[in-house]
């Protein structure tokens, strides 16, 4: 038994082992230091832990859209950070103008409502559009090509939202209202209006989605096809237009995490989607890609885990600024998860998967 | 077979459609305008490269119609080729018609919908005859581009070379001055294409064409016969005859090669020195992502590695050493430290494929990126400030600070690593590489140990791109961390693809197409990513095994796709 287990075992078994216990060593180190140092007031670790879930609901949306197509085609849609990205690029312009027309003080949610609408639009135009020009013709080829296919359409779209609208960075309007805080009475725990907008509009948008792929037909289809698209197709599913609703689905999302991104940050840019589509698709490797709760809480993990680490462990462990690091925990933790467990936590074993 | 064939009018319209938007969208992103100012046809038609661009889409549009449209009679074609371009530049000039009225201010949501764009589109004329001259000039040259296309194949490639040449003269034509002045007879002959200043004249343009087209015709007829009978001829030669023709061709080469920097002159010795420093990662890259099949994203970390080893060991700002290395003494260590970064970074995905490992290396690269960039490692490399001060390489009492100089530094580099390259190619690693890349578990079956394999093409790739790294630092003397993004990886892949993944005269051609030309065209810099993306999209839905493709991953491609879609 104990011979079997050591064949088993091999030296790069161990090496990624020492790598994996060591981060974790450290990280935990890092933060029974700072806990004991009495650094930070609770409420400070209350407020960081809120705006990691308003952070990880964004995240979980995006993650979404990777997880839906991934679970139907097997491929990584490597230029999903750019749908999400031109939809809040665009309804700038219209967010701006009702700004200069005064709308945003004074129906902050019609106005908020509208942008997400022209947001969601041209996000799934653009999903739908790069599925029928840049994937459809390829779904047979070798795995590496739509994949390459999908880095080009990412860099393109991004470089064409960079001509057409510059490549300054934009502020999107913000108003008192979205900048109130609310406090829990005599403590400093605060969540301000922003983020509550983003944590409902994030919990609405799963909630839909996940009755959406229960309970509609198309949902089920886009289950079945999931499942196994031969036979989908044998039952008179149309796979291709299930394709293209579940692109349509991803980038509508997408469309609502880019506005909510871009309130809580209030500016967008044409690169904006690069660094939060990553951290999207770690969350949706996290909770086990094709797994739309998965996703979702992958996301929600993430966002947390991000927010505190900088403060909890890499203080701790004497690092200066530690803020410049903080995207290096998202990938760092990306490394980790497929040493220790490639199939996330609520998925099967894909990794290895020939895709 | 002889179907009764209606005019395929909405083919037609579809394709006038298809390319009246990237018309469009090469207008709003600001291309044309940008390239407005350089002359291609100067003298009294100017026709700029902005013109040019424009002009591209209406050849689309004419040939979209033509491959589109099921009907297949000439005239229909050639009717056809001129409706599509009249949709597209309609397309384009309603555009600016909209535009017109001072109401409607396009230019605050589109900022290149600019009055300098407007004017070379109506070739500053009054707008409505401007106009109308476009929509006839884009209806005549898609009109023309169908024509084109219904001739016998040996007349349409040498049309479509002489263009592709005519082109490729006006584009470079400040190169072509500055490496022609001095040459005597056949420089003024030269010279005098541009006489009329600010581009080709409109005779010489035509001479250009006529020449390229002509000497390809010509080829077309008797290139075969000729190469044939000079293979004869050559085989006919007794061994140490065969030898020393080989010796003279290798011979000829190398002088080719040691005499360009002084024919070309500085700045573009600098351009193919980039070149040098690109073609070297796209070898490393080939190796990982055109043998073995490992898409490694994250390849510009080696890079980085290569090049702050360099700058950590010979720079005295910030040596540990009390006495900095020299560059030639920092090298082995700037190659070691790559090659070991390789392995490690290998380690932790050596069990993931395809997609995965992309995206874990996109990591890693911005990781080590990050890390390069933070206040933590700043006394160790130097954070946001980078290093300064980095010793130049030193060949007996010459320095190698000059474009020219280096020049040769690099090509022995890249000669060094195309040999390496393709003796592993034809290596049993190299086979095992293929094999992987080829079937994973297959290869695993038939004895090919993955472990050692993989870490192996990591490591070898990552020593390649040490070396650049390590002839980047020495090369301009201090490194910033902005220098190691991401992109960088893209150009690198892009070069890779673009040229033929596996080959390695292809990642050549590719380093010199996609570098040199960028280089040689500054106002080109901005759209070079978007260039980059349609083309690495193009060539997968085209020729995902690149231009020139290596036998074996061209039949692995189609194989595949047979297989897939059988």
């Amino acid at each position: 038994m104990l011979r079997q287990l050591l064949r088993r075992v091999t030296l790069v078994d161990i090496f990624m082992w020492i790598i994996g216990l060591l981060l974790i060593g450290m990280v935990f180190y890092g933060s029974v230091r700072t806990l004991v140092s009495g650094k930070y007031a609770p409420t400070e670790w209350v407020n960081l832990t809120v705006t990691g879930i308003a952070l990880g609901g964004i995240y979980a949306l995006i993650a979404l859209g990777y997880t839906l197509v991934y679970g139907i085609l097997r491929m990584i849609n490597f230029a999903h950070s750019e749908v999400f990205m031109s939809g809040p690029f665009t309804a700038y312009f219209l967010a701006d103008a009702l700004d200069k027309v005064g709308y945003f003080d004074r129906y902050p949610i019609l106005s908020l409502l509208l942008v997400m609408v022209l947001s969601m639009a041209v996000a799934t135009t653009v999903a739908v559009l790069l599925e029928r020009i840049a994937y459809r013709p390829l779904r047979t080829a070798p795995r590496l090509v739509p994949l390459i296919t999908a880095i080009g359409a990412s860099f393109f779209l991004q470089y064409t939202f960079r001509g057409l609208f510059g490549s300054g960075v934009k502020g999107y309007p913000e108003t008192d209202w979205f900048k109130r805080k609310w406090c829990l009475p005599d403590t400093q725990a605060c969540i301000s209006t922003t983020q509550i907008l983003v944590i409902v509009a994030a919990v609405l948008m799963m909630v839909a989605l996940y009755a959406f792929v229960q309970w509609t037909k198309i949902g089920k289809a886009m289950r079945a096809v999931s499942e196994d698209k031969e036979t989908a197709a044998l039952m008179g599913i149309d796979v291709d237009r299930v394709i293209a609703t579940t692109f349509a689905v991803g980038g509508a999302l997408a469309g609502v995490a880019g506005v909510l991104y871009a309130l809580m940050f209030r500016q967008v840019q044409f690169f904006m989607g690069f660094v939060p589509g990553i951290k999207a698709f770690t969350a949706a490797v996290l909770g086990g890609i094709g797994n739309i709760p998965g996703a979702m809480l992958g996301g929600l993990f993430l966002g947390i885990f991000e927010a505190l680490g900088p403060n909890l462990f890499l203080d701790g462990l004497g690092i200066p600024a530690p803020y410049q690091l903080k995207d290096a925990i998202a990938y760092t933790m990306l490394v980790l998860i497929l040493i220790f467990r490639p199939t996330g936590i609520l998925g099967e074993r894909l990794a290895r998967k020939k895709a | 077979m002889a179907k009764a064939t209606r005019f395929d009018g909405k083919a037609v319209l579809r394709a006038g459609a298809i390319a009246g938007v990237t018309a469009l969208l090469i207008c709003l992103v600001g291309m044309v305008a940008a390239f407005g100012k350089r002359n291609l046809i100067g003298g009294v038609v100017r026709i700029s490269v902005g013109h040019t661009l424009f002009f591209l889409n209406m050849m689309l549009a004419g040939y979209l119609a033509v491959r589109r449209a099921r009907h297949k009679e000439p005239l229909f074609q050639a009717l056809g080729g001129a409706l599509a371009g009249l949709v597209s530049s309609a397309m384009v000039a309603a555009l600016v018609l909209i535009d017109l009225p001072e109401q409607v201010n396009l230019r605050s949501v589109l900022i290149n919908a600019s009055p300098d764009l407007y004017a070379l589109l109506t070739f500053g004329m009054p707008t409505l005859t401007g106009l109308g001259v476009l929509v006839v000039a884009g209806t005549f040259v898609a009109a023309l581009t169908a024509g084109a296309l219904i001739l016998p194949p040996r007349f349409r490639r040498a049309v479509s070379l002489g263009f592709a040449v005519l082109l490729l003269v006006g584009l470079l034509q400040d190169l072509l001055k500055v490496m022609f002045t001095g040459w005597g007879t056949l420089g003024d002959l030269f010279l005098w294409m541009f006489e009329t200043g600010g581009g080709l004249s409109l005779v010489a343009a035509v001479t250009v064409f006529v020449v390229a087209g002509g000497l390809n015709l010509l080829f077309s007829y008797y290139a075969a016969g000729t190469r044939r009978q000079v293979q004869a001829w050559v085989m006919s030669r007794p061994p140490q005859g065969r030898l020393a023709i080989r010796i003279a061709s290798i011979g000829l080469l190398a002088l080719v090669l040691l005499s360009v920097p002084f024919v070309v002159g500085r700045y573009p010795s600098e351009v193919l020195n980039t070149v040098g420093l690109f073609a070297l990662m796209g070898l490393g890259l080939n190796v990982v992502v055109g043998f073995a099949g490992l898409l490694d994203l994250g390849y510009v970390a080696f890079f980085a590695i290569g090049a702050y080893t360099m700058g950590v060991l010979t720079s005295p700002e910030i040596s540990p050493l009390a006495h900095p290395l020299t560059f030639w003494e920092a090298l082995p260590f700037s190659l070691l430290a790559a090659l070991l970064s390789g392995i490690i970074l290998g380690i932790p995905v050596l069990n993931t494929r395809g997609d995965y490992l992309a995206i874990v290396t996109l990591g890693f690269g911005e990781i080590v990126r990050l890390l390069f960039l933070s206040d933590w490692l700043r006394p160790y490399v130097g954070g946001a400030q980078g290093i300064q001060l980095i010793a130049p390489a030193k060949v007996g009492d010459l320095l190698l600070t000059q474009p020219r100089e280096l020049y040769y530094l690099i090509l022995v580099s890249c000669l060094i690593v195309v040999f390496v390259s393709n003796r592993l190619k034809n290596s049993r690693l190299g086979r095992a590489w293929m094999a992987v890349r080829e079937d994973e578990d297959v290869a695993q079956a038939m004895g090919i140990e993955l472990v050692s394999t993989k870490l192996l093409a990591f490591a070898t790739g990552a020593t390649f791109a040490g070396l650049s790294g390590a002839i980047f630092a020495t090369k301009l003397g201090s490194i910033y961390p902005h220098s190691f993004q991401l992109l960088y990886s893209i150009y690198v892949l892009c070069l890779l693809i673009v040229g033929g993944m596996g080959n390695v005269p292809g990642v050549l051609v590719g380093a010199l197409l996609l570098i040199g030309l960028p280089e040689l065209l500054r106002e080109f810099a901005e759209y070079r990513m978007l260039v980059y993306g349609v083309a690495l999209v193009f060539m997968m839905l085209t020729r995902p095994e690149g231009f020139l493709p290596d036998r074996r991953v061209r039949r692995e491609v189609r194989a595949e796709v047979e297989e897939n879609s059988a």
